[in-house]
């Protein structure tokens, strides 16, 4: 990754995979102990393994089993979902795993800034036209859908229907600015200003200006 | 909008611009760190070239996978110690204060933060942790992030933000006898939904919250994320002043408390402060509350009947049937007499001093049941030195409770503190998703550390009320 400007995401077109369910958890989206590790690679293989895997290992009935959204990059989801720990673990196993974009009817908002900052929109819908997507899915798995973040619907068979992507997510997204890092450095001497007007900061606890 | 609360004064003072997002950059005045998040956001930082750009206003202890019996090096757990030696690396490379273990200061990140007065008034305040929202008690904005922001904290000292909505939640009246903050808390969660907070930050307030200590502010600002607030926080006010006094931070030097005394007072929400919606609820009708489900949203008091599914709002009538069939539990019964096999004291809610005196009270003269495995799990070794000073460790020993170190430990299951197969835990914790004390089939009842030792003395859920009429009697 560079420390340039990120990708745009203006769209995210492909096809989908629905989990159902309300308060669906970051535990669940990958249990605690598989994030006994020091980087994110390979934690694709465990997004959803409980639900996914019985004591035995042998495989349970859940979509991201199911052959035929094995290609899926699209996934859509109910109200609250991603809610509880602030894990990136959990947008990390989903991206790797193969999702670019998670439509739904809402996102407990650490989660969502998680995507954002992996560049996975997280874009929410009404509960009926959520259920409507899940459904048109589970029927037309190898149908195409777009996802529009810049023009915020989502098309899929012969639909299109609005949703909202949040201001800031759509413009990050839009004009390739997720990626926040190189952005707020350029501002070093600003937050240095700001550091130093606060009483509670030392002055030895704020860096010495430097060439970078 | 909200205007003049603690939430804008704290906002506005830590603002550096707005992005071309829209996004506020905010300078964060504290961030904390710990050995599960942070070593892919320091992985991230070389491949970029980066340094810490405030190493003097970081702070990292170990937590998660600490493992709470035996804590010589290197860790049984090969995972664990690689974790650790990871933290241990970046930390001395960065230049970063790191309470370890051979310390005497490490503990649970939100334990350490308040106890050595690291956590001030007015601050923002980080870690990539969503309990970090139990900072907020003093009056601080603070909130969880994910390994990404993590990251620009790192590289930048600042996070790209929204502004949020305000929300006041006045907790009017006195609680009763047996009823304590995480009743308080389990209470709002059930009441506004574990999504009800999201797009806001709690300001918790009224009667029943001032006259709280710290710790008890703590818990329920710890809880706010179980609401869908990442942030929620309390006024700062004598309380908190008498507590910080004390502290490492202020103790040898009371002409710097007294200059940021003043910085604190003036944080404040003001008399005629706007909040976005303010919600009333009152303390003195709170029983000890039980959860009967699989998310904290999930409480009931008590001495009331589970929910009949049907009975709840449309969107919440499939997660209460899911949640009914795995916890094994039925409408119209109550969790009274719910047999339980593990008993848990601990988690960044409920693991500081006044949680174990209070539950070491209850436990005292009584023995656990044969059929409970009790443990406690201080939040840091600050406090369990503390609680050992006070002679608590044998009031729990004797009672049959393992003694053990400080750490997360059983409220998420990252060492080898678990449930195993479908056992049954009463939990003073946080969190009572499915697989979330490391066994899937796994049952989490959350509730006070009171109801906990109540608990674990009569081997099921038990109204610690009643509990206390028999020994009297």
């Amino acid at each position: 990754m560079s420390d340039g400007p990120a990708d745009i995401v203006e769209y995210v077109s492909g096809t989908g995979i629905p989990v159902r369910g309300n308060d669906i958890d970051t535990d669940q989206i990958i249990p605690a102990r598989f994030m006994k590790v020091v980087t994110f690679d390979g934690l694709g293989e465990f997004a959803f393994f409980d639900q996914r895997f019985d004591d035995e290992d042998n495989q349970k009935e859940h979509p991201f089993n199911e052959p035929q959204f094995q290609n899926a990059n699209i996934l859509v989801v109910n109200n609250n979902f991603g809610c509880g720990s602030s894990r990136e673990h959990a947008p990390q196993a989903l991206m790797r795993w193969g999702i670019d974009a998670v439509v739904g009817e809402s996102f407990a908002e650490i989660f969502a800034g998680n995507c954002l900052a992996l560049g996975i929109p997280t874009v929410t819908v009404s509960q009926e036209d959520a259920e409507a997507l899940q459904a048109f899915v589970d029927e037309n798995p190898d149908a195409e859908i777009d996802v529009d973040v810049a023009a915020e619907t989502v098309t899929y068979g012969d639909k299109t229907v609005d949703v909202t992507v949040d201001d800031a997510q759509r413009k990050a997204l839009v004009e390739g600015v997720w990626d926040t890092t190189a952005l707020m450095k350029a501002n070093a001497n600003a937050v240095r200003e700001k550091a130093k007007s606060l009483p509670y900061i030392q002055d030895h606890e704020v860096p010495a200006v430097k060439d970078d | 909008m909200s205007n003049g609360t603690l939430y804008d004064n704290v906002w506005d003072k830590h603002a550096v611009t707005e992005l071309p997002t829209g996004q506020t950059q905010l300078f964060i005045g504290l961030h904390l760190i710990h050995e599960v998040t942070s070593p892919q956001a320091f992985g991230m930082l070389r491949e970029r070239g980066l340094e810490v750009a405030y190493p003097k206003r970081t702070h990292a202890t170990v937590d998660h996978i600490v493992p709470t019996a035996d804590q010589s090096r290197p860790y049984g757990d090969s995972a664990a110690e690689e974790m650790m030696s990871e933290l241990e690396q970046n930390v001395r490379d960065s230049g970063i204060v790191f309470d370890d273990p051979t310390t005497g200061n490490q503990g649970i990140v939100h334990v350490i933060g308040p106890e050595q007065g690291i956590t001030q008034p007015g601050m923002t305040i980080v870690c990539g942790d969503s309990h970090t929202s139990t900072h907020g008690a003093f009056g601080a904005l603070a909130f969880g992030i994910g390994t990404s922001q993590i990251r620009d904290v790192l590289a930048t000292g600042t996070v790209a933000m929204e502004k949020q909505k305000v929300r006041k939640i006045e907790v009017t009246g006195e609680l009763s006898a047996g009823v304590t903050a995480k009743d308080i808390i389990l209470t709002i969660i059930r009441k506004l939904g574990t999504d009800g907070g999201v797009g806001h930050v709690y300001e918790y307030a009224g009667s029943a919250i001032e006259s709280l200590g710290m710790e008890g502010r703590m818990s329920i600002c710890n809880m706010s994320i179980e609401g869908g607030a990442r942030a929620g926080y309390v006024n700062p006010d004598e309380t908190t002043y008498e507590w910080l006094k004390n502290t490492d931070a202020f103790k040898d030097n009371p002409e710097r408390f007294e200059t940021l005394k003043t910085y604190w007072e003036s944080i404040r929400s003001d008399e005629d402060a706007e909040y976005d919606d303010v919600v009333t609820i009152d303390g003195s009708a709170i029983e000890p509350v039980v959860t009967w489900g699989t998310t904290p949203g999930q409480g009931i008091g008590i001495s009331e009947p589970i929910p009949e599914p049907e009975s709840l709002s449309p969107e919440k009538q499939e997660t209460a049937r899911r949640a009914q069939k795995h916890m094994r539990v039925k409408p119209g019964e109550t969790m009274e007499g719910y047999n339980i096999d593990v008993a848990f004291l601990g988690s960044c809610t409920n693991a500081r001093l006044p949680d174990l005196r209070a539950a070491a009270e209850i436990i005292k003269g009584r023995e656990v049941d044969p059929s409970v495995r009790a443990m406690v799990v201080p939040g840091s070794q600050r406090v369990k030195a503390a609680a050992e000073a006070e002679g608590l460790d044998e009031i729990f020993r004797e009672a049959g409770f393992d003694w053990r170190g400080a750490g997360c430990s059983m409220c998420l299951g990252m060492n080898e503190d678990q449930l195993e197969g479908d056992e049954a835990c009463a939990s003073s914790s946080n969190r009572n998703f499915v697989g979330r004390q490391g066994s899937k089939d796994g049952r989490t009842i959350l509730m006070s550390p009171l109801m906990v030792a109540a608990a674990a003395v009569t081997g099921e859920v038990t109204d610690v009320r009643e509990l206390e009429e028999v020994v009297s009697a």
